[in-house]
């Protein structure tokens, strides 16, 4: 079993926890800001050009992006499993339900990259290489832009969450865990579940506007 | 009983050789590392900055207009990213936070180590810019020009970029050091002031920092992928830029100026031997600042065709500003009222800040007011503004930390009469060089240009003469300094009679700070003469 040692700055193991807990959360409040950044420009793009958005959110490919909000929520699921599992000194649960959700990241990205390979062949590219004809408003490029670097940048995201609880499961099965101390697959959740709401707003955003 | 004695050593002698520097995780030699860093780019910024004064000594060419340009942009992208910024909390903040509230360490130290890392490699892109052969955009980057000028756009926005994780790193660490790690009877209330205003400091980087992330990121990606959100020829709005930009970058002036705030809190209360004036009303004001400062951005952007509605509420907000900074300057001059003054240099820093800050305050309030700043904006009164508030104001406050805690970080008493020698150059330089740039400016001359009328060179020859005694007061100050590293006197522990928990471990601390988990007093300025 585990034998954690608290760093000798910390007077226990709850003041050890709880740091780490604050820490991330002011962590993941900077997140949101990075992507703040990105929602207030559709804001303002989608308001000097709502017919456009209108048009151009009809080229994305619903289905795809329907399924993918479901396995994303799934790996939430999944993901919150796992913490509870190691929680709870299962390891072995633990080690399955983190698999999941890696596995759910996996299918997220290979619908995402389909996605990306038919629009890249149509020509529905950032604004510089943009060259499709089937939209009519001039602007329509803008809306790609939009939808690549947001996606994208939640797409690297989901990568990083995937590397992380590669992570976590390594040591959960290498037995580092236990009720005792389980800070790192706790706070791995909580980035999990920060990607997860993110796409859940990108998904009616960019989708569901047509 | 080897290890106890070696628990003993101070932090500079209990590991020995470089690797021990470069891989250590503590937080005050992490600081001394940030602080010799930073210190350095100051240097290299400030070397620009007399090019620029060089170019404008006469009207006429001196360098081409494109070196100038050149010269002027990494003055103020290297100032401000690289030095002013982190200076205070990461060299003198990460060595004096966790003492200041009797902790052992940062909340996360390796994080801390990691933070300065992450800054060498953004830095080391900044300069590899420089070395690459500059860039022309002026440290603001504004599009359209950003995303067509030949120049190096992307390095020195993607150092800016990864800067900026530094950045919040520190600042969360701080924010959870500060909440989780006081040490027993030590609360909010009862703590040093320079560190309510590093904590204010850590709300805007954690908040305001990752908006320039994304800023820059998308300007590189402007770049990179004509993605076209600020680029007016593919549909985008360059206003949008500046939106952003702003968004960050005038929050960071606050980065920049609370910290320095923090020093002239403890600085002036120390050398008055007396409590400070109205704890409570200084260390709200603190956040008060760093709430406001997100409220204003718009004030940067009055003639670049704003609706008029908002250019009206970014005035109004911005006059607020004025407010809990007035209450500071007010109750640091009700401190040294009737106090037992001491004019050791640190005092003289802290008094030449007063003054200084002053003068850049009331003139950000000039240029608060709409009418005022069409008239003003982009002028010399501009940057006579800001150099009064950043030099006039944190540098000022920067010096009167370094001089107030040298004894404590290297266990050596800088040579006072030196001191005082370069405070008087410095003084009389800046005012000299800024005084005449605020005339300049009122005269109309344009900033950033590389040539101006016959009619503006009296005032500009005034002002390059000051800077050159600026740069003499610098260059005695390095010098003692380094004198003072092997050869000034040794410094006793306490040798301004300052209260707070720094003065009273010895000179240079312990590895760990602390011998055991120390007293806490029930005022961090007990003098027993009231506030």
């Amino acid at each position: 079993m585990s034998t954690h040692v608290i760093p000798h700055h910390f007077d226990n193991a709850e003041q050890a926890y709880q740091s780490s807990k604050l820490g991330f959360w002011l962590f993941l409040v900077s997140e949101i800001l990075l992507f703040g950044g990105l929602f207030v420009a559709y804001i303002v793009f989608r308001s000097l050009y709502p017919d456009m958005f209108h048009e151009a959110s009809g080229e994305l490919n619903r289905i795809m992006g329907g399924f993918n909000t479901i396995v994303l929520i799934c790996s939430s699921f999944t993901m919150a499993m796992g913490v509870n599992r190691v929680q709870h000194n299962d390891p072995k649960k633990a080690v399955m339900f983190l698999a999941i959700t890696i596995a759910f990241a996996a299918i997220f990205m290979v619908i995402k990259y389909f996605e990306y390979s038919h629009k890249i062949h149509l020509g529905l590219l950032p604004a510089g290489f943009y060259h499709y004809d089937g939209i009519t408003h001039p602007r329509a490029p803008l809306f790609f832009s939009l939808y690549f670097v947001m996606t994208g940048l939640h797409g690297v995201h989901v990568l990083v969450g995937m590397g992380l609880i590669t992570w976590v499961l390594l040591r959960v099965k290498r037995g580092d865990f236990s009720n005792q101390y389980y800070t790192p697959v706790e706070l791995v959740g909580l980035y999990w579940h920060l990607v997860d709401l993110i796409w859940i707003y990108l998904f009616p955003l960019m989708y569901l506007i047509g | 009983m080897a290890h106890a004695e070696h628990a003993h050593a101070n932090y500079l002698e209990a590991k020995k050789g470089i690797w021990s520097w470069l891989v250590t995780l503590d937080h005050k030699r992490i600081g001394v590392m940030y602080l010799w860093t930073t210190l350095f780019f100051f240097v290299v910024g400030g070397l620009f900055s007399l090019g620029v004064r060089l170019e404008l000594l006469k009207p006429g060419p001196l360098f081409q207009p494109d070196t100038y340009n050149k010269m002027f942009t990494m003055h103020g992208a290297i100032m401000v990213f690289l030095f002013i910024i982190p200076i205070i909390p990461a060299a003198l903040g990460n060595f004096f936070l966790p003492i200041m509230i009797g902790a052992k360490d940062v909340a996360f130290p390796r994080l801390n180590l990691l933070s300065y890392y992450i800054f060498l490699v953004g830095s080391s892109l900044a300069v590899g810019a420089l070395i690459a052969g500059g860039v022309d955009t002026g440290w603001t980057f504004y599009t359209p020009y950003s995303i067509r000028s030949a120049s190096h756009v992307i390095l020195i926005t993607l150092g800016v970029f990864i800067n900026g994780f530094s950045g919040i790193l520190t600042g969360l660490n701080f924010m959870v050091t500060l909440h989780k790690l006081k040490a027993p009877g030590m609360t909010f209330f009862n703590m040093p002031l320079f560190l309510w205003s590093i904590y204010a400091t850590a709300i805007i980087q954690v908040l305001a920092t990752p908006v320039v992330g994304i800023t820059t990121f998308l300007l590189i990606l402007e770049r990179v992928l004509k993605i076209g959100i600020f680029d007016p020829a593919l549909g985008g709005d360059p206003i949008l830029f500046q939106h952003f930009f702003w968004f960050y970058s005038h929050p960071a002036v606050y980065i920049m100026i609370l910290p320095g705030m923090g020093i002239i809190s403890e600085v002036v209360t120390v050398f008055s031997r007396k409590h400070i004036f109205g704890y409570k009303a200084v260390a709200y004001s603190s956040l008060a600042i760093a709430f406001i400062s997100f409220l204003v951005w718009g004030h940067h952007m009055f003639v670049s065709g704003q609706s008029p509605l908002s250019n009206f509420l970014f005035s109004w907000l911005t006059m607020f500003v004025a407010v809990p900074t007035a209450i500071k300057v007010y109750n640091w001059t009700a401190t040294l009222y009737r106090g037992s003054i001491v004019l050791a240099t640190p005092m003289l820093y802290a008094l030449s800040f007063l003054f200084m800050f002053t003068i850049g305050g009331v003139t950000g309030l000039f240029l608060a007011a709409l009418s005022v700043d069409v008239h003003l904006h982009d002028t010399y009164f501009v940057v006579a503004h800001f150099h009064y508030t950043m030099m006039g104001g944190t540098v000022m406050g920067l010096l009167a930390g370094i001089h107030y805690w040298w004894p404590k970080m290297f266990g050596r008493m800088y040579p006072e009469l030196w001191g005082k020698i370069s405070c008087a150059f410095i003084f009389v330089g800046f005012n000299v060089t800024f005084l005449s740039q605020f005339i300049l400016g009122k005269l109309g001359m344009p900033r950033r240009y590389h040539d101006y009328f016959p009619e503006y060179a009296g005032w500009n020859m005034v002002s390059s003469i000051g800077s050159l005694f600026i740069g003499i007061g610098f260059l005695i100050m390095f010098i003692y300094l380094f004198w003072s590293l092997k050869r000034g006197a040794k410094a006793p522990a306490n040798p301004w009679d300052g209260k707070t928990l720094e003065w009273q471990i010895s000179s240079p601390p312990i590895e760990h700070n602390f011998t055991k988990v120390p007293a806490i007093p029930a005022s961090p300025y007990e003098y027993g003469v009231k506030g």
